[in-house]
């Protein structure tokens, strides 16, 4: 076993735990592996790559549970890193195809005077998309930090209601960047 | 909104959030589907009468273990494929093994059987009807699957969703056990795997659309 596979599982079984410092690290490890391999696959769209990892993350959130404690961690992470890497170029494939022309220069080149790692896409804004069932426990819990018996008093809604709004609004943010793309 | 942010966010408060999993949404929704499935069942074709006569036949238990079996193989093959990165390994031969059975007991029955009668064993008196009744009543339990599944991360759709498709088929080829009169394993070894490669096939196709995440 690897370094950074066993590196990053006992990240994850602390962070399944509920150790939150714990997912945070896990996260932040992940992210600068994920990048590199976007990049390298992203070569003729780096623009994109700050976008898809964004999406990858989301995707390794809200799947975390399908994660099988036999199996090795980093097969799981490749898996779905390598499943979003396909979904974007088909979803990029079909908008090209209708949209852009072939010879597109222009976009090129404002391409380059972006920050690599500025996402194009706002997931703050999406977040604002969302209804408010789901919008306000993501608010409270995620964004502001208040704990889930806060945030239910906050919004007059039910602790497990709270927690709910948190799971499925996360997945429906992830709905929309797929269905926006 | 930058990633910095979003690992920040997505790590606030997650020993909190609510878990589900594929693996307990599919029991539920199976045993509720149960319940649509033999009424359409009763509704449609109506239990057959001669039902405690032929269960006095081996063959009647053998033919109800070959669709539970096809089906829960079909289950578990759609819970493994709902990981990602998961491989089907060794649920391949949980697959083939109820299939090659019945193939074998059909050989036993075709065999020594007299060259007229083989056509007759094949055929039995409602091969016509018999796999699209199946795929008709593996609906319910195919809504039920794909709903279930939603909660899983399949990086194969096609196959996923296959493998959801036949669960259902096995669940539809239950519920239709208990009408159909055809008992020879070579009528069984074909029109009703046909009957439950439909919803297999139905849900190849719809995979990709159905089960993306």
């Amino acid at each position: 076993m690897s370094d950074y596979e066993e590196r990053l599982r006992g990240l994850l079984e602390r962070a399944l735990q509920g150790d939150e410092a714990a997912y945070r690290e896990f996260l932040q490890a992940l992210v600068v592996r994920l990048r590199a391999f976007l990049r390298r696959r992203l070569t003729r769209a780096p623009d994109e790559v700050e976008d898809l990892l964004q999406e990858t993350l989301l995707a390794v959130h809200n799947q975390r549970h399908t994660y099988d404690r036999s199996q090795p961690l980093t097969a799981w992470l490749h898996a779905i890193a390598k499943y979003k890497l396909i979904d974007c170029l088909r979803r990029r494939a079909r908008r090209e195809l209708l949209h852009e022309p072939l010879d597109d220069a222009p976009a090129l080149l404002a391409a380059e005077d972006r920050d690599a790692s500025d996402a194009r896409r706002d997931l703050t804004k999406l977040l604002q998309a969302l209804p408010p069932r789901h919008r306000g426990p993501i608010e409270c819990v995620k964004l502001q930090g208040l704990s889930v018996a806060e945030a239910a008093q906050r919004l007059d809604m039910s602790e497990s209601a709270v927690k709910i709004g948190v799971h499925r609004g996360l997945k429906a943010l992830a709905a929309k960047i797929r269905d926006e793309g | 909104m930058k990633t910095e942010r979003l690992v920040a966010m997505l790590a606030r408060g997650a020993g909190a959030e609510m878990r589900s999993a594929a693996a307990h949404r599919v029991p539920i929704a199976l045993g509720l589907a149960l319940v649509p499935t033999f009424a359409l069942m009763q509704i449609l074709y109506g239990v057959r009468p001669t039902l405690a006569v032929d269960s006095a036949r081996w063959m009647f238990w053998a033919k109800l273990a070959f669709v539970l079996a096809i089906g829960l193989a079909g289950w578990a093959a759609a819970l493994r494929l709902g990981r990602p990165g998961a491989v089907l390994a060794r649920l391949r031969w949980a697959l083939a093994a109820p299939l090659a059975a019945m193939w074998l007991l059909a050989a036993a029955e075709l065999l020594p059987a007299a060259e007229g009668g083989r056509a007759a064993l094949v055929l039995g008196q409602t091969w016509l009807e018999c796999p699209l009744r199946i795929a008709i009543l593996s609906l319910p339990a195919f809504l039920a699957v794909f709903w279930a599944m939603r909660e899983a991360a399949p990086t194969r759709l096609r196959l996923a969703g296959a493998a959801a498709g036949l669960c259902a088929g096995g669940v539809g080829a239950f519920a239709y056990t208990f009408h159909c009169p055809e008992l020879a394993a070579s009528f069984l070894g074909l029109w009703y795997v046909i009957g439950m490669l439909i919803p297999a096939a139905a849900g190849a196709w719809l995979g990709p659309r159905l089960l993306r995440w």
